[in-house]
């Protein structure tokens, strides 16, 4: 039964991309055959989650699959071929040599028989059922959105070609790609399934066609690649040496023998560059040019989290070494400098993307130390972020289309102007590091975990990183709730579609909050117990779980409460203080001369302190620098 | 307890020629010390108990001392310091002048003096503190006869 | 279990008259400083009962909202400190607090609240990492976040352990406390250059509730001060107590003699302060 719904996860959204390319008419009926393919990927998926939590075991499949290695060698050869076309045609020849070099090793191993070495090469978990609900829920509501959101789009930008249909197609494959990613337990069907993502996210960010995506979109694809060169080399090394190419045997391995380290680190580095940790931090940056629905599926639901879902993988054999070493230190200082940086960023896509960034910092970090408490906070993490960020670049989209501009300073005052896609995404805010909301409690059991590791320059790190989040994201937050007086509603003219996205992932995260020990005890717990093999202590004591929900039901209790005791007191409402100059509308004054002149407000961003010119290149050097010490070291070290 | 005991002032400078504002500063010095009534000086019409001006109201500040006065909650009282907040002073005849305080907002307590001397104008501060608490008497029985009505 | 919910109970009740006291002694003193009578022991509950009985003026309604969040989860987090739950879960639940006092002057949309609104945020900013690092060292020093197994735990006060990290929360307990050099968001000076900052536009009991707070939450920061010595016996009570009045007294004076820094200087020394006395403190004792 399970082996028949994997097969249909993976399969059934490539078929689905390939109706949707082919229906090139935009109309009621594409719309609803979208639709209707995302509730099948949604029942699919919540069907799979519930009949193997209810058998409660784990599931492996496939020793013999010549045929499909033979098709997925076709596969690859396709995705070089694509990859090509698109260098030589915009004569970016080094994307080329990238991807020959790592096809070309790969044809090589198998043709020569050396990645037939039999073991399983499908495999479910509960790993895989954390993240086949989140690519499946919240990428098929990124999918509902983007039905809305492209008509808009397109309506805002008619300088770039309509091609909706290939959009579609394209966030189908990629769905596609990560479902057959996280099945994989072989490493030679993750790397096909990893390159499938590699070369879609290129195709998604040079969507435009503009040369700024162009340009961003081949800076995506070097840095996947190199990425991918990194695993086709560990899988060399595993297939010649090791003689094993099963995902849990290397990962067993890598806890016991030595040299087991380097294929390791090698897939370690591949995590890293997917997602986009400091040195290649750029290309998640560059993403931002592409339709929103492409960047939310990017930083959400898909994409870095692959990377992440690696590393997680890896945890066991990361602990106490090198190959850990240079997570955990890459991991935490991308928490740390991207969190500075997104202070000076006042394009919202932007400090969206620097939040992705550090936030995938920490997950690292947590994947690194490769303790049990310290994986338990990183898929929390995983989780919390993949709905929360969504939600939160979604919603920066709604409002682009409504007021054109993207710009957290043009958002000022949105509680009065769009309440309920304001309100949307306070709540995603909310939901990205307010107390008692999601990435916080995971935050918790990550610090918990560094200290018990004795990182001392992680926790320096969360620490100095915990107190920037919380100022650029507060900035933010403080921006969307200033009332304006005498201003006006504007139309909102978010779709239906887009308002169904929007509300179903704002309520999932507050389902997310509220049963966050549900997951943990049902899915994360079990998960941990069988990746080190023994019974866990609970992590976050039941007594503490109890105060938080106490401070959630605050929360909600407190603006009824305020309202009710405020009832019979009429508050007499004033003008602003602006020394006694306000013209009585509170945005404008009268200057010296007798003359109104508007009152312009903004937040703080320290350009001069925590701008891209002053930090962006020494992080980046630091991190470079870093980073090939560390993996000179760790593969070194072993031989 | 009254609410006399905590009377918190604004001080504004109306077009005075800056003596009697020397002189209110030299109330909160430690030869004066008005912080023994709890007279706080708050700078800001919403926290603000006292209104306290000095100088006369010309055009231009017209309407800023009475935006200023409109920001203060009730109870509240406004002290003309010094003999131009009074009446205009030396500058009553001036083509800008429109005269006292009073010619835009209800004074409450006259200070006369140029430039006011600080046991003068502590005098009056104290004064009206006593008539903060009369008026909150007022307001709370209008509050009241409001709600009986 | 008893005492945990007494000790609660305790706060919510002695804390406001406690934190009254204390500004009254605060302000007493400062008059002393600077050669004046100054005003009466009670003056800051004139001025509270005063600020209850003022007409309400407001910008908006959204304030009230959010002002009544900050004083319920600074109350949350006194509450919780000592009723003996985890130090971390506290200072998140006062992060919480900060952001709601912030984001309330925020709403109002005013110059000069707003620029309170993002001095404070700097200010958070510049504290928050010596915050967690006080969590973290009593951690490292007796094995627990919970404060009531630090109590109970046996062995020397913590102070002991975290000489630095106690150096460097008194130096942020500056920020806490708004005091100068450090009250750049807002003050109880007259510091006319940005009128009252965060407070600008809040008046009446919504100003009270801010007022109250801040008791409630200076006496839940004096807790903190405490925690580093008490130990469940008499004596360490008794010496918590001067500590924190110590403290308290320190506070006092480095306010009447230090002038206003700019936010720079304030969140580079407090960074550095955290990293040279907390970090260096955190690294000993993990070695050891």
């Amino acid at each position: 039964m399970t082996l028949e719904m994997v097969i249909f996860l993976i399969c059934f959204p490539f078929l689905a991309a390939l109706l949707l390319f082919f229906m090139r008419k935009s109309g009621p009926v594409r719309k609803y055959t979208l639709f209707g393919l995302c509730a099948i990927i949604v029942a699919a998926v919540i069907c799979y989650a519930v009949t193997e939590l209810v058998s409660g075991e784990t599931h492996s499949y496939f020793v013999h699959t010549e045929l499909v290695d033979k098709l997925m060698l076709a596969g690859e050869w396709l995705l070089m071929g694509l990859i090509f076309y698109f260098a030589f045609r915009h004569r970016k020849y080094y994307v080329a040599l990238l991807s020959v070099a790592q096809t070309g090793l790969m044809t090589w191993l198998e043709l020569t028989g050396r990645t037939e070495l039999g073991g399983f090469h499908v495999a479910s978990d509960k790993l895989t059922i954390i993240m086949c609900l989140i690519i499946g829920i919240v990428g098929c509501l990124i999918c509902v959105y983007a039905m809305g959101y492209m008509k808009d789009y397109h309506s805002h930008h008619t300088e770039f070609k309509k091609r909706r249909s290939y959009f579609f197609a394209l966030l189908f494959v990629f769905l596609g790609a990560m479902f057959g990613l996280v099945f994989s337990s072989n490493l030679v069907w993750l790397y096909f399934f990893w390159e499938i993502t590699s070369v879609c996210s290129f195709l998604l960010i040079g969507y435009n066609q503009t040369e700024e995506a162009i340009r961003n979109s081949f800076r995506a694809l070097w840095m996947n690649l190199l990425g991918g060169l990194g695993f086709a080399a560990a899988i060399a090394y595993c297939a010649i040496r090791l003689e094993t190419l099963e995902l849990q045997t290397v990962i067993q391995l890598g806890t016991m023998v030595p040299v087991a380290i380097i294929p390791i680190t090698l897939l370690a580095f591949a995590g890293l560059t997917k997602s986009a940790q400091m040195p290649f931090s750029s290309w998640l940056l560059g993403a931002m040019v592409a339709p929103t629905p492409t960047s939310a599926l990017l930083h959400s639901a898909t994409m870095v989290k692959a990377g992440v879902y690696l590393l997680l993988r890896l945890a066991p054999a990361l602990c106490a070494n090198l190959a850990g070493t240079m997570v955990t230190t890459i991991g935490g200082f991308t928490f740390f400098m991207t969190s500075m940086l997104a202070i000076a960023q006042s394009d919202a896509k932007k400090v969206l993307a620097y939040s992705t960034i550090s936030n995938l910092g920490l997950i690292t970090a947590c994947a690194g130390i490769g303790m049990h408490e310290a994986v338990w906070a990183g898929i929390l993490l995983m989780i919390f972020h993949a709905v929360s960020k969504s939600l939160m670049f979604l919603s920066v989209g709604a409002v682009e289309n409504v007021t054109g501009s993207r710009n957290i300073e043009d958002m000022h005052g949105l509680i009065v102007k769009l309440p309920r896609l304001a309100f949307v995404m306070i709540v995603g805010i909310a939901g990205m590091f307010l107390a008692p909301f999601g990435m916080l409690i995971s935050k918790w059991a990550a610090l918990k975990a560094f200290v018990d590791s004795n990182s001392i320059l992680l926790v320096v790190f969360l620490i100095f990183g915990s107190a920037t989040t919380l100022f650029y994201w507060t900035k933010w937050l403080g921006s969307l709730v200033a009332v304006h007086h005498n201003s006006e509603r504007l139309e909102d003219i978010t779709k239906g579609s887009e308002w169904l996205s929007l509300i179903c992932q704002a309520v999932l995260m507050c389902l997310l909050c509220l049963t966050f020990p549900v997951v943990s005890s049902y899915l994360i717990e079990p998960f941990l117990g069988d990746m080190f093999h023994q019974t866990l202590p609970a992590i976050i004591s039941s007594g503490n779980i109890h105060i938080m929900a106490l401070m959630l039901c605050a929360i909600v209790i407190l603006p009824v409460a305020m309202r009710l005791l405020t009832i019979h007191r009429k508050n007499k409402i004033v003008t602003s203080y602006m020394g006694g100059a306000n013209t009585g509308d509170d945005r404008t004054f009268m200057d010296s001369y007798g003359k109104t002149k508007p009152m312009y407000l903004a937040n703080w961003y320290l350009e001069d302190w925590f701008g891209e010119k002053k930090l962006l290149k020494p992080s980046l050097i630091l991190s470079t620098a870093g980073l090939i010490v560390l993996m000179i070291l760790a593969i070194g070290g072993a031989v | 307890m009254k609410v006399s005991k905590s009377p918190w002032l604004m001080h504004y400078d109306g077009s005075s020629c800056n003596g009697c504002d020397i002189e209110v500063l030299a109330c909160l010095t430690p030869v004066y010390d008005v912080e023994r009534f709890g007279v706080m000086n708050t700078g800001n019409p919403k926290h603000a108990d006292i209104f306290l001006i000095t100088g006369g109201i010309n055009a231009q500040n017209a309407p800023v001392v009475k935006q200023l006065y409109s920001q203060m909650p009730n109870p509240k009282v406004v002290v003309a310091v010094g003999v131009c907040a009074c009446n205009g002073g030396i500058f009553k005849e001036c083509y800008n002048i429109l005269g006292g305080v009073d010619t835009v907002l209800p004074v409450d307590i006259y200070v006369p003096g140029c430039a006011a001397r600080p046991e003068a104008i502590i005098d009056g501060v104290v004064r009206a503190v006593a008539l903060l608490d009369e008026k909150k008497k007022a307001l709370s029985q209008e509050q009241v006869s409001s709600k009986e009505a | 279990m008893i005492w945990q919910i007494l000790g609660t109970i305790c706060y919510i009740i002695l804390a406001p008259i406690l934190g009254g006291l204390l500004q009254g002694i605060d302000r007493k003193l400062t008059a002393r400083l600077q050669g004046r009578q100054g005003p009466p022991l009670l003056q800051p509950f004139y001025d509270l009962y005063k600020l209850f009985s003022k007409e309400v003026v407001v910008v908006n309604d959204v304030q009230n909202f959010l002002v009544g969040g900050f004083l319920l989860f600074v109350v949350f987090s006194g509450a919780l400190f000592f009723f003996g739950g985890d130090l971390l879960l506290v200072f998140f639940s006062l992060t919480l607090a900060g952001i709601f006092f912030t984001m309330s002057s925020c709403s109002a949309n005013s110059p000069y609240s707003s620029m309170g609104a993002q001095r404070e945020l700097m200010q958070m900013m510049a504290y928050e990492p010596m915050v967690l690092l006080v969590a973290i060292g009593f951690y490292v020093a007796t094995g627990t976040f919970n404060v009531k197994e630090i109590v109970l735990h046996n062995g020397m006060p913590a102070i002991v352990y975290l000489p630095g990290i106690f150096i460097g929360f008194l130096y942020i307990l500056t920020i806490k406390f708004r005091k100068s050099p450090f009250d750049l968001s807002t003050s109880h000076h007259a510091h006319q250059e940005m009128v009252q900052g965060l407070t600008t536009e809040l008046s009446g009991s919504v100003l009270g509730l801010v007022e109250l707070s801040h008791w409630y939450e200076n006496i839940f920061l004096l807790g903190v001060v405490g925690l580093f010595l008490y130990k469940a016996s008499w004596w360490s009570a008794i010496a918590a107590i001067v500590v924190c009045a110590i403290s308290y007294f320190l506070e006092i004076i480095i306010d009447n003699v230090f002038p206003r820094v700019k936010w720079q200087s304030m969140l580079k020394s407090a960074w550095m302060v955290t990293l040279v006395a907390g970090v260096v403190n955190l690294m000993i004792i993990a070695v050891i």
